[in-house]
C-alpha cells in the first residue's frame, strides 16, 4: 500500500518580507473555564482570558479567538503527541477539541512596511497601543476572512482557509509594490498566489 | 514666450521650463505652475466652450471651483482623463491637454447655435418637448441628446494604471492645508497627538501662497506656511498628505481620501499606483476648508477673461501671471481691492474700481484712491462686449429707490469680479452637520456637528488672517486626544477688511436684459432660467435645481449655489433659509473610478478558491465553472469532445464501472458537546438521537418560516460528535445560522461548532467497482456490505494517512467518500486513480453529478428549490422526525396553507416525444394552445439528457403535482407547446437496488 510521506507547502515567492508558514498542528478549542485549565497543562501555553491575546511558550502557542473559543499552534511533527495529550485531558471536561491543521495556511510578513502593507486591505489599527506586539484577531483582509497576530513590533503572521491563501498572497505581493524598492520590489507580483499545500508520494 | 509673466515672484521654478500642448499647440511654462497658470501665462484665456450654449469660456477661478477649464490630459490611448479643471492639473513637461465640447474647434465651434436658438431651449425644455411622439425616444430624441450632453469624452480602453487604497487611522484629522488648517495640526501634533493632514493642492498653505503684504509673526505668509509644514515633517507622528483631495465625510468620522500619487510626473514609474484611496478613521476631525470666491451675475458675466478677482490674486502672486493689461475690477466688499492694488503694483492697469455699495471707505479703498485708481460706488454692471474675449464692460449707477442708469464704457481686457466668499462647507454638510444661515456674511455657515469635528477659519465664516489663525489653534488643541484647552495669540499684520457681500443678479435697468446672466457657468443655467421655474410655480430649491440643472454639474454649483438661492428667494419673496439649501454629496470633486476600484480587478476582484485537488483537474483538461468563489471541475473532455458527449461518457462511466469526484467544496461543520444531539434535532428537521454512531443520515435544515434552507449528510462519529455537510454555496450561512440559534436560543446547550469544510478533501468514488478500488488502499477499516452498509461511517487509514470513510451516494450507485486531511488529498486521489485504472475509473465533473443525482430525483437546494419550497413540496416528508417536539420551522410548516395539496410539488416530467430537452426554467400549463395571458401551475427546475436512459429527463415543481402522475402537461415554447408526461421523481433504478450492492 503506497504511504504518504510528510506534508510540505510548496513556498510561492523566496521574498524579504514574506513567507509560508511551515505546515503546522493547529487545533479549535472551545469550552468554559476547566477545559481553559485543562488545556494550558497538557499544552504546556496558558490560555489567557485576555480578548484578543497570544501566549507563546517555545514553538506553541495559544491565541485568544473569542470567548471560550481558542487557536492552538504546534509544529506539525508535535501534531499526534500534541493532540493526544490534549484530548486525554480534556477527556473528562465538557469541551470541543477539533483538528484544523490543514484547514488554513499560515503567512507571516516582516519588516518596517509590514503594518503598512496590511493596511492596504486590512481596516485595523496596527498603532502600538491598539494592536501591541502579541495581539491577535479575526479580521477582514479585503474579502478574506483572517486570522491576524502580530508576533514582532514588525512582524505579523496571518492565518488564512486555504482556499483564500493564494488571494490573500498575491494581494500582499500587489499592495507591496508601493511599499517596496521598485528594482525587483521582493514581491513577484506576477507570481501570483500560494501553490496550495501539496503533500508528496515516497518513490 | 510668457508675455504675460511678471519678470520676478511668485512660487514657481523660473530655471526649470516645462513644455506642453494646449488643443495640439506648444507652450511653456515653469515647474510649479498648474495647467491654467502656465495657459494664462501665454495670453490664453479661452479654455473650453460651454454645456449648452457652446459660447466661449475662460478660466474663472484658480481652485477646485473651476466651471469652465475642463480639460482632457492625455498621456497614451490608454491613459486619457476627461474633465479635469485645468486650475488643478500640475504641470510637467510634455502635457497634453485639449479643451473639450467644441466642435470642429474651439475658436469656432458650431454648437454655438444653441446660443443664439436659445429662446427655444429654456429651461425644462427638454421635459416638455421629448414627451412624445412615445416612440420616438429610443430611436430618435435619446441617441441625439446623448450625443449633445455630457462633458468630455469617456476613455476608450481599460486603464492599464495601478491604483492603491490603504486605511488609515489617527487622532486628528486635518482637512485643508490653509493657515487655519496648518495652525490645527501644529496645536493637535504639539499636543501629542496623531495627526493626519491633507490638501488637495500641490503644496500646503492655501491662501497664504497667494498672499502679499501681510505678516505672519513677522515673517511672509508664504514663509510662515513653509516654516510650520517643516515643524510637521519633523514629527514621525504626523502624516502630511499634498495632492490629497478628502472627498467624502462618511459615518463615525470616517472619511475618504483621494491621494495623486503620479499625475504631476512627466515620466511615472509605471509600477507605482498611480491613486491612492485612503479610509482614514479619526478620532476628531478639523475641517479647515477654506471659502470659495463668488462670481456676480450679470449680463455677459461669462466670456473670457471675465474672472475671480481672488483667482487673478492667486495668479499674480503664487505664479507671476498677469491676467491682463487692463482690468476693471466689480465687488462687493474690500477684497477686490487687495487685488488690484497687488495687480497695480505689478504694472497692470486699473481702468477703475466699480463697487456695489454706496460708500467704500475702509483702508483698501482708501489705499486704491491714494494709488491712483478710481472707484465708482453704487455701481452696476449692464452688460460687456467681446468675442472670445472682453473687450468693454458697461456699467451703470444705483440710486437709493433702486432705479438703475448706464454710467460708463469702459475698455479693458479682464474684468475681475468679488460678490463675497462661500465658506466650503460641503463635508461638514456630509457628516451631517447643521448648517445655519449668517445674515451678516450672507452665507450658511456650520452650525451644529453630528460627528466628532470641528471648523476652523474661512469654512465658518472666520476670514480675517490672525482670527483664522487663531480658530485653527483652538480647534487643533480641542480636537486632540490631550484636550489641552491651548490657545494661541498669533501677531499677525494684514489690512482689516470688510467682507461685505452680493448675493443674487445685480440690479437692472430692464426686467429683461440682451445677455445671458449666468448663475451656473458649468450646466449654462442663467438668472432667466431660474426666474421661470418660480414661474412654473418651483418654490424650493431641490426642485428647482432639478428643472433648471443649477448647481448639478460635475462642481456641484461650488460659485453658483448661493446666488440661485437668491435668486429664488427673491423671486419667491421667502428668506433664503425658508427656500432652503441643496444637499452636498460625495465626491468634493470628481474622483476616479480606479481609484475606489483599487486593486479589485481582474485577479484579484474577488478571491478564486481552488480545491486541494485542483492541480489534478488542470492538468487534466478540466472545465471548470464558477461555483460561488471556487473553481469546480465541471467535466473532463477527451480528444476534443463537446460538453454533451463528455458528460455522457462519464456518466455511462459512473453507471457501469467507477467514477472519481472532487466533493471537497461541500460544506463541513463539527458540531461537538453533550448536547450535539439534542442541538441538531432542535435545528434539522430529522431526528437524531435515533441515528447510532457509525450512521449517517440525509438532514435537511429549514428557516423558521418552514422553507427548506440547506441539506447534506450528517455523520454520527461519537455520541458527542457530528460530521455535518451542507451544500457548496451555503456553508458559510448555515454555521452563522447555527452559531446564531446556539449563542441566543439555546446558550444553555452544551455544544460546540467549528468549520472544517478546508479541512478535509473529499474525494467521492462512486459506481458499482467503487469497493474494489478502495479495498487495496483502506487500512483499519472492513468495508464490505456486510461491516459498512449503505450510510455507514468509519474512521480508518488510506494510503497511511487518517480518513474519514463514509458509504454515501449522490449517483444512485453503491459509492463512498473519502475525507482526508487537505494536504494529503492530492496523494491519495492519485493513489485512487491509479488503483481504479484495473476498474474502469473515470474523473467526473459537477456536470456529471447533476445528471445522475436528476436520474435518482436528489434535490439540488437552491436549483429545485427557491427559498419557497417545503419539505414536503419537495417529496422529503419522510425526513422529518414526527415524534420531536420541535424543530425549527415546524411551527410554519403546520399552518393549514403550508400543508395544501394544491401547492406546488417536485415532479419528474418526460416529454412525450421522447427526445425534446425541455429548458430548465420554462412553464408549464394544464391545456394546450393557450395564449397570454396563460394559466400557467409550474416550472422546470432541473432538466438534462440522461445517458442511462437514452432520452431526456427533468424535474419540475408542479401545482399539486404528485397528483398528476401519469397525465399531460404543456411546456408553452415560442416554437409551440411541448408535450409532456408527469412521472415520478426517480427515474432510474426505482428499487434502489444499486445503491445497496
Amino acid at each position: 500500500m503506497p504511504e504518504i510521506a510528510a506534508r510540505s507547502l510548496a513556498d510561492f515567492a523566496a521574498n524579504t518580507w514574506m513567507n509560508v508558514v511551515p505546515p503546522a498542528a493547529r487545533w479549535i478549542l472551545q469550552g468554559a473555564g476547566e477545559a481553559r485549565a485543562a488545556a494550558a497543562r497538557a499544552f504546556g501555553v496558558a490560555l489567557t482570558e485576555e480578548p484578543c491575546r497570544a501566549r507563546v511558550h517555545g514553538e506553541r502557542a495559544s491565541l485568544w479567538l473569542a470567548p471560550e473559543e481558542y487557536l492552538l499552534l504546534a509544529p506539525a511533527a508535535d501534531a499526534a503527541a500534541v493532540g493526544g495529550a490534549l484530548a486525554a485531558a480534556l477527556r473528562p471536561i465538557a469541551h470541543s477539541l477539533v483538528d484544523v491543521g490543514h484547514r488554513q495556511v499560515g503567512i507571516e510578513i516582516h519588516g518596517p512596511q509590514a503594518a503598512r502593507i496590511l493596511n492596504g486591505a486590512c481596516p485595523l489599527d496596527f498603532d502600538a497601543a491598539a494592536f501591541p506586539c502579541g495581539a491577535c484577531t479575526r479580521t477582514a483582509f479585503a474579502k478574506a476572512d483572517i486570522v491576524l497576530w502580530r508576533t514582532r513590533a514588525d512582524a505579523f503572521r496571518l492565518e488564512v482557509a486555504r482556499s483564500f491563501s493564494a488571494y490573500v498572497a498575491a494581494l500582499l505581493a500587489e499592495i507591496a509594490i508601493d511599499y517596496l524598492p521598485c528594482a525587483g520590489a521582493g514581491a513577484q507580483s506576477a507570481d501570483r498566489g500560494i501553490a496550495s499545500g501539496v503533500a508528496k508520494l515516497p518513490p | 514666450m510668457n508675455a504675460w509673466r511678471t519678470p520676478d515672484g511668485g512660487r514657481i521654478d523660473r530655471s526649470q521650463r516645462r513644455r506642453f500642448r494646449f488643443d495640439g499647440r506648444g507652450y511653456e511654462g515653469f515647474a510649479g505652475d498648474t495647467l491654467a497658470s502656465a495657459l494664462l501665462a501665454n495670453g490664453v484665456h479661452l479654455v473650453g466652450r460651454s454645456f449648452k450654449y457652446h459660447r466661449p469660456r475662460g478660466i474663472l477661478a484658480s481652485g477646485a471651483e473651476e466651471p469652465n477649464g475642463l480639460v482632457t490630459v492625455r498621456r497614451d490611448a490608454a491613459r486619457v482623463t476627461p474633465n479635469l479643471r485645468a486650475t488643478q492639473v500640475d504641470l510637467y513637461d510634455g502635457l497634453e491637454a485639449v479643451s473639450q465640447n467644441r466642435w470642429p474647434s474651439l475658436g469656432l465651434d458650431f454648437g454655438r447655435v444653441n446660443d443664439w436658438l436659445s429662446p427655444f431651449f429654456p429651461a425644462g425644455f427638454y421635459y416638455k418637448t421629448f414627451m412624445w411622439p412615445k416612440s420616438a425616444w429610443k430611436s430618435l430624441y435619446e441617441p441625439l441628446i446623448r450625443r449633445a450632453a455630457g462633458l468630455g469624452i469617456a476613455p476608450s480602453q481599460a486603464d492599464p494604471d495601478r491604483y492603491a487604497q490603504c486605511y488609515a487611522h489617527c487622532d486628528v484629522l486635518v482637512v485643508g492645508g490653509g493657515a487655519a488648517g496648518l495652525a490645527a495640526a501644529l496645536a493637535a501634533a504639539d499636543d501629542g497627538a496623531r495627526v493626519i493632514l491633507c490638501d488637495q493642492q500641490s503644496e500646503f498653505g492655501g491662501g497664504l501662497l497667494a498672499l502679499r503684504g501681510a505678516r505672519i509673526e513677522g515673517t511672509e505668509p508664504g514663509a510662515w506656511a513653509e516654516r510650520s509644514v517643516a515643524a510637521l515633517a519633523k514629527n514621525p507622528r504626523v502624516v502630511l498628505l499634498p495632492r490629497t483631495t478628502a472627498f467624502g465625510y462618511f459615518a463615525h468620522n470616517l472619511v475618504g481620501l483621494n491621494e495623486r500619487l503620479t499625475d504631476h510626473l512627466a515620466q511615472p514609474e509605471p509600477r507605482r499606483a498611480r491613486e491612492r484611496l485612503w479610509q482614514v478613521r479619526a478620532r476628531a476631525v478639523v475641517l479647515a476648508t477654506g471659502a470659495i470666491e463668488r462670481p456676480l451675475v450679470f449680463p455677459g458675466n461669462d466670456r473670457p477673461a471675465i474672472m475671480l478677482a481672488g483667482a487673478a490674486r492667486e495668479f499674480l502672486n503664487r505664479y507671476g501671471v498677469r491676467v491682463g493689461a487692463r482690468a476693471v475690477l466689480v465687488t462687493a466688499g474690500d477684497a477686490a481691492y487687495a487685488a488690484a492694488l497687488d495687480l497695480h503694483a505689478a504694472g497692470v492697469s486699473i481702468a477703475a474700481i466699480a463697487d456695489l455699495r454706496p460708500q467704500a471707505n475702509g483702508i483698501l479703498p482708501t489705499a486704491a484712491r491714494q494709488a491712483g485708481i478710481e472707484v465708482l460706488t453704487a455701481a452696476t454692471v449692464l452688460g460687456t462686449l467681446g468675442g472670445l474675449r472682453v473687450n468693454e464692460i458697461a456699467l451703470g449707477r444705483t440710486d437709493g429707490s433702486g432705479e438703475v442708469r448706464p454710467t460708463r464704457r469702459l475698455r479693458c481686457d479682464v474684468v475681475l469680479m468679488c460678490g463675497g466668499y462661500t465658506p466650503s462647507v460641503h463635508l461638514f454638510s456630509q457628516s451631517r452637520g447643521k448648517l445655519v444661515w449668517n445674515e451678516a456674511l450672507q452665507c450658511f455657515v456650520p452650525g451644529r456637528s453630528a460627528e466628532c469635528e470641528r471648523s476652523a477659519g474661512a469654512c465658518r465664516g472666520i476670514y480675517a488672517l490672525g482670527e483664522a489663525i487663531e480658530d485653527g489653534f483652538a480647534a487643533g488643541a480641542a480636537a486632540a486626544p490631550a484636550n489641552s484647552g491651548k490657545r494661541r495669540r498669533i501677531a499677525v499684520q494684514e489690512a482689516a477688511a470688510s467682507h461685505d457681500a452680493f448675493l443674487g443678479a445685480l440690479p437692472q435697468m430692464h426686467l429683461v436684459s440682451t445677455d445671458k446672466a449666468f448663475v451656473d457657468w458649468q450646466h449654462d443655467v442663467t438668472a432667466r432660467d431660474l426666474l421661470l421655474a418660480t414661474r412654473e410655480g418651483f418654490r424650493s430649491i431641490e426642485h428647482v435645481k432639478r428643472f433648471t440643472t443649477t448647481g448639478m454639474a460635475t462642481d456641484q454649483g461650488k460659485t453658483s449655489n448661493l446666488n440661485a438661492l437668491a435668486i429664488v428667494a427673491a423671486a419667491v419673496e421667502a428668506p433664503i433659509p425658508e427656500v432652503g439649501l441643496t444637499t452636498f454629496r460625495m465626491p468634493y470633486t470628481p474622483t476616479s473610478f480606479g481609484s475606489f476600484a483599487g486593486a479589485s480587478r481582474g485577479d484579484l476582484f474577488d478571491p478564486v478558491r481552488r480545491t486541494p485537488l485542483h492541480e489534478w483537474a488542470a492538468a487534466e483538461g478540466a472545465v471548470f465553472e464558477n461555483v460561488g468563489l471556487w473553481k469546480r471541475a465541471r467535466y473532463f473532455p477527451r480528444h476534443g469532445e463537446s460538453m454533451h458527449e463528455a458528460v455522457a461518457r462519464e456518466c455511462r462511466s459512473v453507471r457501469a464501472a467507477c467514477g472519481i469526484f472532487d466533493g471537497s467544496t461541500l460544506g463541513k461543520i463539527e458540531v461537538v458537546g453533550a448536547d450535539a444531539a439534542e442541538f441538531m434535532n432542535r435545528l434539522y428537521i430529522n431526528n437524531w438521537s435515533s441515528l447510532g454512531v457509525g450512521r449517517s443520515r440525509y438532514g435537511i435544515l429549514c428557516r423558521d418560516d418552514g422553507f427548506v434552507y440547506d441539506d447534506g449528510v450528517v455523520a454520527r462519529l461519537a455520541a458527542d460528535r457530528f460530521h455535518v455537510t451542507t451544500t457548496t454555496g451555503g456553508a458559510a450561512r448555515v454555521l452563522a445560522m447555527m452559531e446564531d440559534y446556539r449563542q441566543t436560543e439555546w446558550s444553555a446547550l452544551e455544544v460546540w461548532l467549528t468549520s472544517t469544510t478546508e479541512q478535509w478533501a473529499v474525494i467521492a468514488v462512486q459506481g458499482p467497482n467503487s469497493r474494489r478500488v478502495l479495498e487495496g488502499l483502506v487500512d483499519g477499516i472492513d468495508i464490505g456490505p456486510a461491516a459498512m452498509p449503505h450510510m455507514a461511517v468509519a474512521e480508518g487509514r488510506i494510503c497511511g494517512v487518517p480518513m474519514r470513510l463514509m458509504r454515501v451516494s449522490f449517483t444512485g450507485e453503491l459509492g463512498f467518500e473519502v475525507n482526508v486531511a487537505a494536504d494529503y488529498g492530492l496523494a491519495v486521489w492519485r493513489a485512487l486513480h491509479a488503483a481504479g485504472a484495473a476498474h474502469g475509473i473515470c474523473a467526473y465533473g459537477t456536470e456529471t453529478m447533476h445528471v445522475l443525482r436528476a436520474e435518482k430525483g436528489y434535490i439540488i437546494v437552491g436549483q429545485d428549490t427557491d427559498g419557497t419550497v417545503t419539505p414536503d413540496d419537495a417529496g422529503l416528508n419522510w425526513a422529518i422526525g414526527k415524534t420531536k417536539a420541535d424543530f425549527v420551522g415546524k411551527r410554519s410548516l403546520q399552518r393549514a396553507s403550508m400543508r395544501a395539496a394544491t401547492r406546488k410539488q417536485l415532479v419528474g416530467l418526460q416529454s412525450r416525444d421522447g427526445k425534446t430537452l425541455l429548458e430548465e426554467g420554462a412553464q408549464l400549463a394544464e391545456t394546450a394552445g393557450q395564449v397570454p395571458p396563460m394559466r400557467l401551475i409550474g416550472h422546470v427546475t432541473s432538466s438534462y439528457f440522461s445517458a442511462a436512459l437514452g432520452r431526456p429527463i427533468a424535474l419540475a415543481m408542479v401545482a399539486g403535482g404528485r397528483a398528476r402522475e401519469g397525465r399531460t402537461l404543456y411546456v408553452p415554447m415560442p416554437d409551440g407547446d411541448v408535450e409532456v408526461e408527469v412521472t415520478s421523481t426517480v427515474f432510474y433504478d426505482p428499487s434502489g437496488a444499486r445503491v445497496h450492492a
